[in-house]
């Protein structure tokens, strides 16, 4: 393990952890930024430099905002004094303590550990955008109409409803 | 170079966090950036796997990753459109008092 990974790998796990521990909801998005930010670094050290710049660019810049407006549409502002966990949280943790040991006993016995990475991979601008234009044409597409399905469908419900009289 | 079965761990820990706090908080927009971390999680296996393959000038985990993101705006501007519609509704984000659907 290197260095970089290390500290980026701590960062990342940290500003998790505060994401979904913090009592403020401002304080819980903005370590949820710190959280993305480390995933696009992480992209970088994996020589997928169009996909890093993609979640810098979608994540912090588009759904960071959205859910900060959220807060601030839904008063969520202030601080609850109330519990902070609901009623089945013990639940919770159980759930998460058994999907994480099976992923981390998977990892351990598969034979990733002794996967070696590609040498010197290439992924520019112009060959995803090739691949975009050719082999993944359809997917493309599809995406583009379930967007606009997507942002047509969140106005309407997030729209007022008319007073009936 | 970091070993795959490292960044496979990392990606664990942040699904389980993300994980945690979807199901544990009663807020309802800490869900939803529990979910996006999980879906990050997700990403981040896709780029690893990627990295670590035979043949990565076929560029099939960028591509996954790359509508993987796409999806994930979708979900995040419906989800919170979701929660706005709720509070306006029940005045209310926790999701242990919105239950009127409980049998």
């Amino acid at each position: 393990m290197t260095l970089p990974f290390i500290i980026l790998a701590v960062l990342t796990i940290a500003a998790a952890v505060a994401a979904m521990s913090l009592r403020n909801l401002i304080h819980c998005a903005l370590a949820m930024v710190g959280a993305f930010g480390g995933l696009a670094a992480l992209y970088l050290q994996l020589d997928a430099q169009f996909v890093g710049f993609t979640q810098i660019l979608v994540y912090i810049g588009a759904v960071a905002i959205l859910i900060v407006f959220a807060i601030l549409l839904t008063r969520g502002g202030q601080v609850p004094e109330k519990a902070l966990f609901s009623s089945s949280w013990i639940w919770g943790v159980l759930v998460t303590v058994a999907v994480f040991g099976t992923l981390a006993w998977t990892i351990k016995n598969s034979f990733a550990s002794q996967r070696v990475p590609a040498e010197r991979v290439e992924a520019t601008v112009k060959e995803i955008g090739d691949a975009l234009m050719t082999k993944f044409v359809l997917p493309l597409e599809v995406i583009g109409l379930l967007l606009t399905a997507a942002l047509i469908g969140a106005v309407i419900i997030a729209m007022r409803d008319e007073v009936k009289k | 170079m970091t070993p795959l079965s490292a960044y496979l761990i990392l990606s664990a820990m942040i699904f389980a966090i993300g994980l945690a706090g979807a199901l544990t908080r009663r807020n309802a927009i800490i869900v939803l950036i529990g979910i996006e971390l999980m879906l990050n999680a997700a990403n981040l296996n896709f780029i690893a796997f990627w990295r670590f393959s035979e043949h990565p000038e076929a560029l099939t985990g960028i591509m996954f990753v790359i509508f993987s993101i796409g999806i994930a705006a979708a979900e995040a501007a419906v989800g919170l459109a979701l929660i706005i519609a709720i509070y306006r509704h029940y005045k209310t984000t926790n999701v242990d008092e919105v239950n009127s659907l409980r049998g």
